[in-house]
Parts: structure tokens; sequence; C-alpha cells
């Protein structure tokens, strides 16, 4: 849904929220119904005619059937409950099938690292940023970690969320049955910035998702070292980002290697556009205040070439 | 002098007309003096009591503007009103002052002024704890707002997380001052909960058999031995994390060893428990003052108060149910889920227990009444939602999104300040003499009603959109604009209503019309004394017969069964004395002497306040100085009196004495 | 009136003042020490999950020295001996045998104090150390903290019993702050099982 990228309680996407989402409707529609009835009871108990005070005063029925039944029922209803919510979290819980795909994500103040680094083969290892990527169709499993302080993972659509906790490595899965692109967001308050810590996960056919792989595992092309930007990159942003393949090998901010593949940039908070880039790096501590990038002054020259530098980052 | 013998004396019984000597000579006893040495050493409950109120609602209006900025910055997305920094302070500060400096004291207001008048004594157990227990909640309140004037205030969330509160990503003073400040404030709950318990087992009237006793009284009573067992848990959590930010010790110092849980688990071993001893109470006032606008006796008085404290017990063991998602193995999550959804069993009890007494009684429609009966419909509401965050995999949805906010505004303000505003309406005469407007009083109920569920309800949707809790600000095309205006208009409405009730009281203190002793018609015993009731609360005191005293000639009690008495009884009147009776059955056990109005409390509520300042400042000599003055002033309050024997006239000392 | 008082006849006589277990302060106290053993509780709780977490074993240094801590166990328990012993030449109205007591029981408390703090300094670690560091010190300094305000305690009860402000029949501050006493010493046998003996079977 584009008008509530977050909205988990219309759209399941995959066997890690589905049971949920039933779960959810039922137990709604429950609770609904209870309210509803305490609703109508109390209405009811308030306007229904009474006959008049009788000489005495004071009545002393008991009532105490109410109490009975009511918590009898109540007690009944609430054990069918409990036992859907058990089933729900064995089905939830733990994947049908071990997951063939493992992805490592930190949570940094206020962005995700994401690492694909359960090949076997070293070259094909890498690191990229708040944007996953996933092969439609089977369970892959997120081991999550922070660099900082506690933040959650949470891809609504996909799964619930779990708390990235430093000292701690937590784990969860997911899995997408169609492809699409399936917003997430950091759901553990972590500081100034915890209103912007989205980000997105892909879920492609394996095909189209292989072949992302492929292109990530890539270093950039060497012969864009030449370029006047990549001097002033090395000058002003190696310090904290790395483009793999050359001397930028920061290692406090995303890896901007495959940049212009993504979405959206610092954490979903903007498109990915060249213009935004510029803006972004201009004026990132009033895009995101206090966020960990200064926003670094540029003469109009320097922006030209740094941008014509970051544009062949794909 | 025979030295082996206690002092025994037959206390006097009988009568004490209106205005007769005797109570005259009780009023001079009782009396505080005037002026301000009287105002900081009194020791009167009903004082004490009161201004718990007052104080607790100065710090509802602060929480409240609080949290109409944030509404403010909310209501559009993408606002820029507030800094990120200036909202994490206001959410935080918002949520300390509502949860810890109103919603407890404001209970314990009532309590303090109500539960020796509902159990027939004179006083609290310890009358002078019970000032220091005020003053330190005053204190420990300033404290906790000191640094945010300076823009420093606690930021990272009432329930302040490490890493995030630890030193290395919050090096300013505001965490410091939450920690101390928190410490401070516990000693208030830990005094105040004790002073509960005591005068519950010790200070009933004669005949008050535990079974006898308001609904409120089991509220607060369960609440505080609630306290008493969960606080330290906090003080603990707090202490630790400021060793760490001041000592380098490595509790939750990630690097060495340390847990960031163990942080979690001593917060919520503590919190959850809390949140019940912060409804309990609030629960008691409707058992007890909705059946009188019902005309009739509570449905189910022995289940409900059993409940109650059920409602305790299990609510220690369901802690986790705020940790599903950190990580926890699926088997012990299903257990701390369970136990939160039997928790609700209790709550049922409760609530069918409140719908009888509506159905089987004949309700009059005054003020409180309307809040008493709207609060049943937003508790299931608030109770529900509760239970839906209860089933693990559902939470793991739902967690840390507005669908929490908007179960706990449901329970906290539809348990809490509901009935904590007609408990006003309902003791207003009691407390002033005066009764409030109905007028106002119905208009304010319909503002507040229909502005907390025009605010609140879109929460829980909000939460099903998947908005996050504690975000400054958030894109328009997340689909959430239209519920973020709805809350905040429906807060403004709220906030109105709160407005008309403020009018209400200040009006009705001056200009109200008078009350008379009894104007609801009420059963119990705060009723039988005047409004505002004397210094001394009780001329003689009474012996109760039943549950509720002043209805007895109207229930069908079977005849030849005892009565209650209250216009004749105990006179205690060889200084400041009170009744002690024995913890079930309430019989006489002793005659207590009561302390005078003293400036110990104050003092040594200063001198702990300079220990906490001089902690936050670094200080230490200045701590030195202020543990020096603790001690002697407390020293000098437990000073024992000698010469108690002397001053008890010769004549009445009687050998001997089997007390049972 | 001759209405039936059920519970009460209104022409006995009943006792003034703090008597017996009849005070406030002696049911004020079981509050302090519920609320107490509490905290101590979660003390010993952080201890236990921490540990449970660690992955190491503890101490870091090495098992710990049992001697030195029980002996001094044995020190604090007798001391709670003395003050019960105290409270008992008071009812038998041997008020000099009474303060001898209680002067025993204050100096096998500063015994105590001392021998911790000799162990305290013969650690080669500090709070700030490592975390176990910080838990030893914490719990042990908690406890430490308890033992002191209990001394203060002890002289104030030993000046009044020297005072003869106490009788045969009037004597309820001695239970009360000896109440405070034992739980200070009881607490101490969690704490020793925690940290000096439990390392051995965890
Ligand atoms: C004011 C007090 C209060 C009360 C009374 C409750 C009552 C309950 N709460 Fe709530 N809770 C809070 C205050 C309170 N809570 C706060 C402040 C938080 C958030 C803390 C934070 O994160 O900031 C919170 C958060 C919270 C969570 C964590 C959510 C999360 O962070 O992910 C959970 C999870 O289980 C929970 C559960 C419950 C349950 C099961 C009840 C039950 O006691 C409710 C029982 C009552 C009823 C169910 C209604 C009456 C019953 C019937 C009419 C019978 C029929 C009913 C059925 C068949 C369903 N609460
Ligand atoms: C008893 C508890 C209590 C109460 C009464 C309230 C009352 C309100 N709360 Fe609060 N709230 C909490 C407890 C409470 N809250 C807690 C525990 C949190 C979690 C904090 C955290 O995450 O750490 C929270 C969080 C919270 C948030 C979420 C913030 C976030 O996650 O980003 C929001 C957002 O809308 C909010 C709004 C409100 C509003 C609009 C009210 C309204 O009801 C307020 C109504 C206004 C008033 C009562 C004031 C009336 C003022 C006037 C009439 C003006 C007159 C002025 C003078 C005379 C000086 N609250
Ligand atoms: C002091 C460290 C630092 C320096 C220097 C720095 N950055 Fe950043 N940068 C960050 C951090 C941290 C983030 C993540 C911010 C966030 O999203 O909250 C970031 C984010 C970005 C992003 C968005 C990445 C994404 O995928 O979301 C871009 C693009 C970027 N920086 C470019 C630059 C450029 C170009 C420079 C130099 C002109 C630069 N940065 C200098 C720390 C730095
Ligand atoms: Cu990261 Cu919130
Ligand atoms: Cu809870």
């Amino acid at each position: 849904d584009d008008t509530a990228p977050l909205n988990y309680f219309l759209h399941a996407a995959g066997p890690a929220a589905a049971p949920t989402l039933t779960l959810g409707w039922i137990f709604t529609a429950i609770c609904t119904a209870v309210c509803v009835i305490v609703a109508v009871l109390l209405i009811a108990g308030i306007v229904r005619r009474r006959p008049e005070l009788p000489a005495r005063g004071l009545i002393h029925t008991s009532g105490m059937r109410w109490i009975v039944i009511g918590v009898g029922v109540s007690t009944l209803v609430l054990a069918a409950m409990l036992a859907h919510a058990l089933v729900t979290l064995e089905r939830v819980a733990t994947p049908p099938a071990t997951p063939a795909l493992t992805i490592t994500v930190t949570a940094y103040d206020w962005w995700w690292k994401v690492a694909y680094d359960d090949s076997p083969d070293p070259a094909r290892r890498f690191v990229t940023a708040n944007e996953i990527h996933i092969p439609t169709g089977e369970p892959v499993r997120i081991v999550l970690r922070s660099a900082d302080v506690i933040h959650a993972f949470w891809v609504p659509r996909l799964a619930g969320k779990t708390q990235t906790i430093p000292g701690q490595t937590n784990e969860q899965w997911v899995q997408a049955d169609a492809p699409g692109v399936y917003r997430g967001q950091c759901t553990q308050f972590c500081g100034a910035q915890h209103a912007h810590m989205a980000f997105e996960v892909v879920a492609q056919d394996r095909a189209a998702f292989s072949a992302w792989l492929d292109r990530q595992a890539r270093p950039v092309a060497s012969d864009t070292s030449s370029l006047a930007g990549h001097k002033l990159f090395v000058d002003k942003c190696a310090g904290c980002h790395a483009i793999r393949g050359t001397d930028a090998n920061g290692m406090q901010a995303p890896d901007l290697t495959h940049l212009n593949s993504r979405r959206l940039i610092a954490a979903g908070a903007l498109k990915n556009t060249p213009q935004n880039q510029l803006d972004w790096i201009a004026h990132a501590q009033s895009i995101k205040p206090e966020s960990l990038m200064p926003s670094i002054a540029l003469t109009s020259d320097e922006a030209e070439k740094l941008s014509a530098y970051l544009a062949t980052l794909n | 002098m025979n030295r082996r013998n206690p002092n025994m004396r037959v206390p006097e019984h009988g009568r004490a007309p209106f205005a007769g000597e005797t109570q005259q000579r009780l009023q001079r006893l009782w009396e505080t003096e005037p002026g301000w040495r009287g105002w900081l050493s009194t020791v009167d409950h009903k004082s004490i009591g009161l201004r718990y109120l007052v104080t607790a609602f100065v710090f509802l209006l602060m929480g409240g503007v609080e949290a109409l900025i944030m509404r403010v910055q909310l209501a559009r997305p993408d606002a820029t009103v507030l800094t990120p920094a200036q909202y994490s302070q206001l959410f935080t500060m918002h949520g300390v002052t509502m949860i810890f400096l109103y919603a407890l004291p404001v209970l314990s207001g009532f309590s303090n002024y109500i539960w020796p008048l509902v159990l027939g004594a004179r006083d609290m157990a310890f009358p002078r704890l019970n000032a220091l227990s005020y003053w330190l909640f005053l204190f420990a309140g300033v404290f906790l707002y000191a640094s945010f004037p300076f823009g420093q205030a606690p930021n990272a969330g009432w329930f302040n997380y490490v890493p995030l509160a630890g030193l290395e990503y919050n090096s300013g003073p505001n965490i410091d001052i939450y920690a101390l400040g928190m410490v401070l404030l516990g000693i208030s709950t830990t005094v105040g909960s004790a002073n509960f318990v005591v005068t519950l087992l010790r200070m009933r009237a004669p005949g008050m058999s535990i079974d006898r006793v308001p609904v409120l009284v089991w509220g607060t009573l369960t609440a505080s031995g609630g306290n008493l067992l969960a606080v330290p848990a906090v003080s603990l959590a707090f202490l630790l994390l400021w060793f760490d930010r001041q000592f380098g010790t490595h509790f939750f110092d990630v690097l060495n060893g340390g847990r960031p849980l163990l942080w979690q688990h001593l917060f919520w071993m503590f919190a959850h428990p809390w949140v019940y001893a912060i409804v309990l109470p609030a629960m008691g006032i409707v058992s007890d003052a909705l059946p009188v606008f019902c005309r009739r006796p509570l449905v189910g008085y022995t289940p409900v108060a059993l409940s109650t404290v059920a409602t305790m017990v299990i609510g220690f063991i369901v802690w986790i149910h705020h940790m599903f998602a950190t990580g926890i193995p699926a088997l012990a999550l299903a257990f701390f889920g369970s136990a939160s959804m039997v928790i609700a069993i209790p709550s049922a009890v409760a609530t069918f227990a409140w719908l009888a007494t509506l159905w089987t009684g004949r309700p009059v429609f005054k003020t409180p009444f309307y809040f008493f009966a709207g609060f049943i419909l937003l508790f299931v509401i608030g109770g529900v939602s509760g239970v839906m965050t209860a089933a693990v995999p559902l939470d793991w949805q739902l967690n840390e999104t507005y669908f929490v906010v908007a179960h706990l505004h449901y329970v906290l303000l539809g348990i809490n300040v509901f009935p904590v505003i007609g408990g006003v309406y309902y003791w207003f005469p009691k407390f002033t003499g005066r009764m409030m407007s109905e007028r106002l009083g119905k208009l304010g109920f319909w503002t507040m009603f229909i502005g907390f569920n025009l605010g609140f309800f879109p929460m829980h949707i909000a939460g099903l959109l998947g908005m996050p809790r504690r975000i400054y600000t958030y894109a328009p095309d997340m689909g959430w604009n239209t519920v973020n205006l709805l809350t905040s208009i429906g807060s403004f409405v709220f906030a109105l209503g709160v407005l008309v009730f403020i009018v209400d009281v200040a009006w009705s203190y001056r200009r109200g019309p008078l009350a008379g002793a009894n104007p609801w018609d009420a059963p119990t015993l705060e009723w039988s004394v005047a409004s505002p009731p004397p210094p001394y609360n009780f001329a003689t005191l009474p012996f109760v017969a039943s549950r509720h005293p002043l209805w007895e000639d109207r229930l069908d009690t079977p005849s030849g069964a005892a009565r209650s008495q209250l216009d004749e009884g105990y006179i205690l009147d060889h200084g400041r004395e009170a009744l002690a009776t024995t913890p079930l059955e309430a019989r006489p056990d002793a005659i207590l002497r009561m302390p005078s109005d003293s400036f110990a409390p104050f003092v040594l509520g200063v001198f702990a306040a300079c220990l906490f300042g001089a902690m936050a400042l670094h200080a230490w000599t200045g701590c030195a100085l202020s543990i020096v003055g603790c001690a002697a002033s407390l020293i000098a309050w437990l000073w024992p009196e000698r010469a108690l024997h002397q001053r008890e006239p010769e004549g009445v000392k009687v050998h001997g004495g089997a007390h049972g | 009136m001759a209405e039936p008082l059920g519970a009460y006849d209104p022409s006995r006589a009943l006792p003034v003042g703090s008597v017996g277990r009849r005070p406030g302060g002696y049911w004020g106290m079981w509050t302090l020490i519920g609320t107490e053993a509490a905290l101590f509780g979660y003390l010993i709780f952080s201890y236990l999950y921490l540990y449970s977490q660690s992955g190491t074993h503890w101490p870091p240094e090495g098992l710990p020295k049992i001697a030195p801590a029980a002996w001094n166990t044995v020190v604090l328990l007798s001391s709670s001996g003395f003050v019960w012993l105290c409270e008992r030449f008071v009812v038998r109205g041997r008020p000099k045998h009474a303060a001898c007591a209680m002067l025993v029981a204050i100096v096998l408390g500063i015994v105590f104090v001392g021998v911790q703090l000799k162990e305290w300094r013969d650690h080669p670690y500090g709070p700030s150390t490592h975390l176990y560091g910080s838990l030893y010190f914490t719990i042990t300094g908690f406890h430490m903290a308890h033992v002191i305000v209990g001394l203060v305690v002890l002289t104030l009860l030993l000046v009044w019993t020297a005072l003869a402000y106490f009788d045969e029949a009037r004597h309820a501050p001695l239970t009360i702050g000896g109440m405070y006493w034992h739980f200070v010493d009881i607490v101490w046998l969690f704490i020793f099982s925690t940290l000096y003996l439990s390392p051995f079977v965890l």
C-alpha cells in the first residue's frame, strides 16, 4: 500500500507475518465484541426503567450471578485466545525450513549496515546500507547486532520486530512471497534521529536477486579515481565512508560503493536523486538534525565535481 | 511506681456532644498552629492529603501542557515546532511527570485524606512519616524538574533504556537528574507505603474487621504492598546506572561484560507492578463510590477485594511482556504472555461487579456517577488492548507503536484520571464543606469523555498503520496524517474539559453551596463527621458492625445483629491519642500516643533533598554534611520519651489486663 | 446504651503507649525489612543474571578465600545473639548486664566492619576494574552501609539502655532496633552464600 507503507494490518507478505495478521484480526474482533457488549450493558443498565424505590429504601439483591457468568464466559474466551496466540507463536517463531541465506544487519545511530557475509568465498562478501535485498519465496535469516545503543529491526509486512542490543546477537527470519519493496523502520527509541531510521527490504525473484548480488559484490571500476571528485571525496568523506576498490575506507558511515543502486538515502529520509544527494551533503544537519554526518560546505564547483563522482557509484 | 506492668487505662467511653467540652478539648489538642510554623510542621493527614492532591494536579497540568506541545508538533507531518532534542525531553518529562509525579501521588492524596476517616481513626499510624513522605515527593518533583529550564531534562524516555542513558551516549546532567530524582522519590513512596500498610493493620475502628474495610482500602493496601516489594528494583537500577556514570562501574557497560538487558529486567520488574499500583486504588474509588450512586452496596465485595490482591500478585510475574522483542526464547515468552492474559480474569471480576451493581441498583445521575460509569467503558477498551499486546506474536508487531501509546493512555487516563476526577467531585464536599457545580461537572465530563476518545482512539489506528512511538515527526506519505490530526484535536478538547474542571474547583471552593455532613447519603464512616472534618476526625471513636455503617437502618440487616455505634464510643483525650486495634478482627488493643506537630519531617526532607542535590553536583563535602544532618534529624525524631509514665495521671493505672 | 458491642468490652483496660509488639514501629520495621529484603533480592538477582550471561568463571581472580569471610560471618551472627541477650536482660530487670551485652554486640559489629575493610583492601581489583568487581563492591558495600546504620542504631540503643530509658514493660525500641540488626545479619548469610559459596558450585 503506497499510502501507508508500514501498514501490516491489511497486508502481510509472507509466512512470518501472515499468521499474526489473522491472529490480530481475530483478537480485534473479539476485543471489539467485548467492548460493544460492555457498552451495551452499561448503557442499558443506565437507561433501563426501574420500579420506584421501595419504602425501605435500599435493595440488597445479590447480583452475584453476573460475576459468575461474566467471569466464566470471559475465562473461556481468554483461554481460546491464549491457545490461538500460542499456536501462532509456534508458527512464526521459527522458519519452516532452515534458511539458505543469512544477512547480518547492524544498527547504527541512525542508519543500518547490511552485511552479506555468509558466503564461503570472501570475494562475494560485501557490505551495503539501508537497503536489504532478499530472494522471494524462501526464509532468510537476519542476524541482528548493534554498534551503539538499542534499536529495533522491523519490517512490519514481513515479520514482527526484534531489538538489536549491543553486546548481544539476536536473530529473526523474514520471508516475502511476492516481489516488492517492503519498508522497515527502527522502533526502539535510539536518540535524536530515531524518527528517521528507516530502511527497505527489496524482494526479488531468485534470478534478479543473484544478479544484484553479483553487482554488489563487485568493487567500483577503478578508473573513476582520476576524477577530480574522487580527490574531494577522499579529503572530505573518506574518514567516514568507504568505497570498495578505492582508498576511501571509513568504517562508521554507510558504504557508498553502489550508492546509486539504492532507492533512498539517509535511512529513508530522502529519495535517492543527484540533487537530494547534494542537498544531503550540504544540509545533513538540517535534514536530520544531530545526525552523525556533518553538513559539509561545498563551493558550487566542488559540488559539481563531487556530484559527478558520486554519479559513477552505480 | 510499679515498673513491672505497663501503664494500663480504661479508656473513657461515652458521648461527646457537638461543641461540648470534650470536643473543645480535642480541638485544642489536635489543632495545628496557624501561620507558617503550623504549615511546615503539621502532621494532620487531611492537610497532607490535600497537599498531595493539589501538588499532583499541578504536575498533571505540567505534564498535560508538555503533551499538548507535542501534539502541536505531531498534528501535521514534517513539522518543525520542536527540535528532536526538545521533543525527547518533552515526551520523557511527560511520561515521568504523569506516571511518577501525578498518577501515584494523586491516589496517595485521596488515601491519606480518606483512610483515617473511613477507618474511623484519628490519624495515620505514622503521622510524621506521612509528612516526610509528602515533603520528599515535593522535593523529588522539584529535583526532577531542576534541569528542565536549562534544556537538560531527562531525555531517554521514561523507561530510560541503557546504553542510550549511559554516559557514552548521554553525557549531560539529564540522566543523572533522572536517576537521583527517582531514588529520592522512591524513598517517599516507600515510607508512604509502609505507613498505609501499618495503618491498615493497626488503626481501624473497633469492629472493622478486615472484611469490612472499603475497597479503596484494599486497593491502596495492595498497591502499597506491591510498592514495598517493587520500588527497590527501580531504585537499585537507577543507582547502578548512576554508579556506572559516576564511578566507572560496569553493570551496563557492554565492553566489559555489562548487560543492557539487566536494566530492562530491573526496570520492568518494578514498572509492571507499578502500573497496577497506580490503578488499583482508583478502581477502589469506583468500587466504593459507584454503589453510592446506584443506591445499593457493591455486588461481590469479597471477589472484588480478592481480585484486587490477585491482580497485584500476578502483576509480579508479567514484567517480561514489555520485553517480548528482546530476543528471549519463545518458550519463556509463552509463559509470560499467558500470565499477562490470565491477569484479565481478576479485571473481569471487577468489571462485572460494577455492571451488576449498576443493573441491580437505581442510578442517581450526579456528576461523579458520570465519571465512574464512563470509566468502566474506558477500562475495558484499555484492558482489551492490553490483552492484544499480551499475545506474543501480535506484540511483535504492536510493540513500540502508537498502539501501545493508545493502550497506556486508555488505562492510565481511563482508570486513573477519570476515577480521580470523579473522586474529587465525590469527596470535594468533605474536603471543603461545599458542593461542586453539577452543570459544570457534566459539561466537563462530556468534554473530557469526547475529547479523550477522539484523541486517543485514533492512536490505535496509527499504531496499526505502523507509526512508531517517540518520533518527533513523520513524512507526509506514511498514511498517518489524518489520525494524528484527529489525535491533536481530541487532545485539546480533552484539555478544555480539564480546564472546565479546574474552573469548577476554583469557583466551588469559595462559592459552592454548603454541603452537609453526608450530601450523597453515602454509607461509609467519613460521611458521619462534619464537612470538613474536625482536626481530630472523630470525637468518639466509632464502633463498626458492618460494611455500611450509615446504611444499616435501610439494608436488610438481620434483626438482632450488632449495629454500628457512631455517637458513643471511646473518648481518648489525655493528649493526642488514638486507638490501636488488632490486625484482623480489629479488637481494641492499645492506646497510642500520637506525635504532635513536628518540624523533624520537614528538616529531614530538606537534608535528604540537599544530599541528592549535592550528589548531582558532585559536592562530596555537601553530601557528608547532609548525611550528618539527616542522621541528626532522625535521631531527634526517634528519641524515646522517658517521661511517658509520669505524664499519665496516677489514678487510671490498672494492673495486669491480658489482651486478646 | 445497651446495644451489643460484639467484639469489645469498653470497661476493659488497655495498655497506653508503645508496649511489646503493639507499637506501630514494630509493624513498621516489618515493612522496612520487607522492602530491604527485596532490595537485596534484586542485588543478588543482578549478580546471578550477569554471571549467567558472562560465560566466564567468577571471580575472575580464582575461587574466593572462604576462611576470613566465614569467621566474619560467625562474628556477625554472634553479635546478633548479644543484641538478643541485651533485650532479655532488660526484660529480667538487669539493666547493667543489658548494657554490657549491647556493648559486646557493637564491638563484634565493629570487628566485622574491620575484617570486611581488610578484605576489600586485599582484593587486587576495585569496583571499576571489571564487572565482577563492580558487583562485589556494590553488594558488599550496600551491606556494609546497612551494618554501619545498624551500628549507629545499636549505639543509640546502648545509650538509651544505659540511661535507663527501658524497663521490663517498655522496651519497644530494643525489640525494633534488634529486629533490624538481625535482618542485617540474615541478609549477610545470603550475600555470603552468593559471593563466597556459589562460585564453588556454579
Ligand atoms: C495503568 C495501568 C495499566 C493497566 C491496568 C494495564 C493493564 C494491562 N496491560 Fe498494560 N501497560 C501500561 C499500563 C497498564 N496496563 C503501560 C503504561 C504500558 C506501556 C509502558 C511503556 O512502554 O511506556 C503498558 C504496556 C503493556 C504491554 C507491553 C506492550 C509493548 O510495549 O509491546 C503489555 C503486553 O502484554 C500490556 C498488557 C496489559 C494487560 C494484559 C493488562 C490487563 O491488566 C488488562 C485486563 C483488563 C481487561 C482485559 C478488561 C476487563 C476484562 C473483561 C471485560 C473480561 C473480558 C475480556 C476478554 C475476553 C478479552 N501492557
Ligand atoms: C497518567 C498518565 C498520562 C496522562 C494523563 C497523559 C496525558 C496525555 N498524553 Fe501521554 N504519556 C504517558 C502518560 C500519560 N499521558 C506516558 C507514560 C507516555 C510514554 C512516555 C515515553 O514514551 O517515555 C506518554 C506518551 C505520550 C505520547 C507519545 C509520545 C511519543 O511516543 O512520541 C503522546 C503523544 O501524543 C501523549 C499525549 C498525551 C496527551 C495529549 C495527554 C492529554 O491527556 C493531556 C491533557 C492536558 C492536560 C491534562 C492539561 C490541561 C491543561 C490546561 C487545561 C491548560 C491550563 C493550564 C494551566 C492552568 C497552567 N502522551
Ligand atoms: C563525520 C563522518 C562523515 C563524514 C565526514 C561524511 N559523512 Fe556521509 N554519512 C555519515 C553518516 C553517519 C551517515 C548516515 C547518516 C544517517 O543516515 O543518519 C552518512 C550518510 C551519507 C549518505 C547517505 C548514504 C545512504 O545510503 O543513506 C551519503 C550519500 C553521504 N553520507 C555522502 C557523504 C559525502 C559525499 C561526504 C563528503 C563530502 C560525507 N558523506 C562525509 C557520516 C559522514
Ligand atoms: Cu534506531 Cu530508533
Ligand atoms: Cu506491563
